[in-house]
């Protein structure tokens, strides 16, 4: 009898260990999913959960015995000295998450290459700083990723997805009440929404547009500051920042303490760019420090001059090929001429970043041969029009004296046949 | 060497005296065509025939430069237009005239049809008309795919689609046509094939049996002429009367060809990518709209039959069946009127117009 017992000891224990490990059947989840709100949410989440679909439980992150709280007894499931840890703080959290997060050899075993430094970028981070000093208000790991239903960031549901991320930062930051006492802007969403990365990103969902954290960073968020802004915009914007580092500006702009790209572009409304920026009407980026005489003044003046006279030069090549096509002339091989110079207007738009006439010179001079060539071109091809309409007309008084000589031969004909 | 025991004194003597062919010289003088209030329906077989030659004589000039390939055809065409000294004007003629002889076809055809001009003893020239216009119909849409842009290569690839659904044979006929499962620059090389050899020459051979048909036969009058009381319709010499009449409405047809080359180029379009979605609102050429735009109403299974095929086999059998129209309307054989065949011709006329226009409006939205 005591070995059946004993058996049936073994049994028992057998199946509820295994049984505690395989998800669904943990005591945590059997509980919490017959109570009511906000105890019963963390488990109707677990199915989105990455933690739960690798295999982790309520037990991995809060601790416990969940074995033995299979019949039924929570007291003994959420026993501290069996490591219970229950809701952690809201100072706490970030520790909390580090303790597998920040754990390389822990990490190795989900994703080798995950990073693992995510709770030494958040102490760098105003979020982290603040969070030190007692500042519950701040974004803590669980305000970006959630508590539970935690999603990859490469899920496009996740709060962290790039396309949602502005939305998720817009939570607190877009909430004048929630961000009084920090006397920062809350417009940063809406004017992003407005700029061309935002449209790039949310409008048209292209993932090579920033959202918030490609320019703050993810858990070590903080603005850019004044010096490293044209690098953080240079990440993409690589040959501006080139150009921009070579050119005159960046010593005065550093010895001026001036905040680089964001002097002419804006920070989160960055408007597509225009060439009424460059040159010296009163709405151009260059007036604004420059006056009249400066040598600065000249050469906005000049850049603009050559750059407007390219892109005149091509709305007229482009004017004429659309006129000589509509009238049904073939012009594909001009377009490709066009269209080189149309790049050569580009990339001199993004040479002016050196802010030297000769350098931007180079480029405009190139095509400028290429939409002179296109004009040409067009202008033959208006030509062609209005000779194919010349012969047309002669043809046309040809065949028609031909058929009116027709038509007298043979009423001639037809006259004498009756006779 | 002369021979000199010919009758002939005919002008100029050395042909004649070398080729005595003087019975048909002849007969072609004493050739008259009647000449009654639907005269002017007569001149319609000849339209078709002088657009024939210009095709024939603008297509070898595009031979010229053309290639044939997947890779060169596009840009054969667009050298054509923009670098070939008139290349623009020739292709321009080539694709117009297409089209008006199409429609000339037609009108030829249906004219023939109300005028009964099928009854007996012309039911061969009926059939070998019929067969005229269904490869007049092939000319176009193998020519339609050899510019190989956008428009044509997803046209030909909807317009083909429909032959998979003939029962049996649908599948191989479909591959047999492209050259493949999907349309290809296999589908290129052999409708160009088709279009350069096999048609002209199944035209051609179709063309002389035709038309000797005619001489030989004469002209149908009407049997509304016919039953009027009174003489027989005046009759006017074929040569030169007729032919100077013919050459007038030639002369007219080209000059019209030359103002529609000139005003409205036909348009180069975009080289055909086989990798992009089909453009929005892609449709055949306006020839095979109305029977495009059938095929939209029918539902698509009937009495548990595919609606498609059914479409396509009610397509075959009344093309079927027009063709032996000659054999089905008796009484026009017998010289009697026949309204019923007067309805038919007038329904199928309308439906045509009709639902042409309707594909056309529908696009347009």
């Amino acid at each position: 009898m005591m070995k059946l017992n004993r058996i049936w000891v073994f049994v028992v224990l057998s199946v509820s260990i295994f049984g505690s490990s395989v998800y669904g059947e943990d005591s945590c989840v059997q509980c919490h999913k017959t109570l009511d709100g906000a105890l019963s949410s963390p488990v109707n989440e677990l199915a989105n959960d990455i933690h739960a679909q690798r295999g982790l439980s309520c037990a991995s992150c809060h601790g416990g015995d969940p074995v033995a709280g299979l019949n039924g007894d929570a007291q003994a499931a959420m026993n501290t000295k069996k490591g219970y840890l229950g809701v952690p703080a809201t100072k706490d959290i970030p520790k909390f998450c580090a303790r597998c997060h920040s754990d390389e050899t822990y990490m190795r075993k989900y994703r080798p290459n995950i990073a693992t430094d995510q709770l030494a970028q958040y102490q760098t981070s105003q979020h982290g700083k603040l969070l030190g000093k007692g500042d519950k208000k701040v974004a803590t790991c669980v305000s970006c990723h959630r508590a539970h239903g935690i999603r990859s960031a490469k899920d496009p549901l996740s709060a962290v997805y790039p396309t949602n991320i502005p939305k998720t930062c817009g939570r607190c930051h877009s909430d004048s009440k929630y961000m009084e006492e920090y006397k920062i802007p809350v417009d940063q969403f809406n004017k992003y929404r407005q700029s061309v990365h935002g449209i790039a990103l949310l409008e048209k969902g292209s993932r090579s547009a920033p959202a918030c954290n490609n320019c703050h960073g993810n858990h070590g968020a903080f603005p850019p500051e004044v010096s490293s802004i044209s690098q953080v915009c240079g990440v993409c914007h690589l040959h501006n920042l080139e150009l921009f580092s070579k050119s005159p500006h960046s010593r005065a702009f550093k010895q001026m303490g001036l905040p680089e790209c964001e002097s002419c572009h804006g920070n989160h409304e960055i408007k597509k760019t225009d060439d009424a920026m460059l040159g010296t009407e009163s709405k151009s980026n260059c007036v604004g420090c420059h006056d009249q005489d400066s040598p600065g003044y000249k050469v906005a003046a000049a850049m603009k001059k050559i750059i407007l006279q390219l892109r005149t030069t091509i709305e007229q090549a482009n004017t004429l090929l659309a006129q000589a096509e509509r009238a049904g002339v073939e012009i594909g091989d001009t377009k490709f001429v066009i269209n080189d110079a149309y790049n050569d207007l580009v990339k001199s738009r993004s040479i002016v970043h050196s802010f030297s006439t000769a350098e931007v010179e180079k480029t405009t001079s190139q095509g400028l041969k290429l939409a002179e060539q296109a004009l040409k071109e067009g202008k033959e091809a208006l030509k062609e029009v209005q000779a194919r309409r010349r012969w047309l007309v002669m043809v046309m008084v040809i065949v028609f004296a031909a058929a009116t000589l027709l038509y007298l031969k043979i009423r001639e004909i037809e006259k004498k046949g009756q006779a | 060497m002369i021979m000199e025991n010919t009758k002939s004194n005919r002008k100029p003597y050395w042909f004649f005296s070398r080729y005595p062919i003087d019975g048909l010289v002849e007969f072609f003088k004493r050739k008259a065509v009647p000449i009654h209030r639907h005269t002017i329906w007569y001149y319609l077989g000849g339209t078709t025939l002088f657009l024939f030659a210009i095709q024939a004589v603008t297509g070898i000039l595009l031979l010229l430069y053309y290639r044939p390939t997947e890779e060169a055809a596009f840009a054969s065409v667009q050298f054509i237009m923009t670098k070939v000294r008139f290349g623009w004007l020739i292709r321009s003629v080539h694709s117009w005239s297409a089209n008006l002889m199409v429609l000339s076809c037609f009108i030829h055809m249906f004219s023939t049809f109300l005028l009964k001009a099928y009854r007996s003893p012309r039911e061969f020239s009926w059939i070998t008309g019929s067969l005229l216009l269904f490869i007049t119909l092939a000319f176009g849409f193998s020519g339609y795919l050899l510019p190989w842009n956008e428009i044509s290569y997803f046209g030909t690839r909807v317009a083909t689609e429909s032959i998979a659904s003939i029962p049996v044979i649908g599948h191989y006929l479909l591959v047999f046509f492209r050259g493949g499962e999907d349309v290809s620059g296999a589908t290129l090389t052999r409708f160009f094939g088709f279009h350069v050899a096999v048609l002209p020459l199944l035209l051609t051979m179709l063309l002389i049996v035709h038309l000797l048909m005619v001489q030989v036969q004469g002209m149908s009058v009407p049997p509304s002429v016919e039953s009027q009381p009174g003489p027989r319709p005046k009759t006017s010499p074929f040569f030169p009367n007729f032919i100077l009449k013919d050459a007038l409405g030639w002369l007219i047809t080209l000059g019209l060809l030359a103002m529609l080359a000139a005003l409205y180029p036909w348009e180069l379009g975009v080289k055909a990518d086989p990798f992009a979605p089909a453009p929005a609102g892609i449709k055949p050429e306006w020839y095979f709209l109305f029977l495009f735009q059938t095929l939209k109403y029918i539902p698509a299974t009937i009495f548990s039959l595919s609606g498609e095929m059914i479409a396509v086999m009610t397509f075959s059998v009344v093309g079927i069946l027009w063709a032996l129209v000659p054999f089905i309307d008796r009484r026009a054989n017998r010289g009697l009127k026949s309204p019923v065949f007067t309805i038919i011709g007038i329904g199928a006329i309308a439906y045509i117009v009709i639902m042409t226009i309707v594909a056309c409006m529908a696009s347009k939205q």
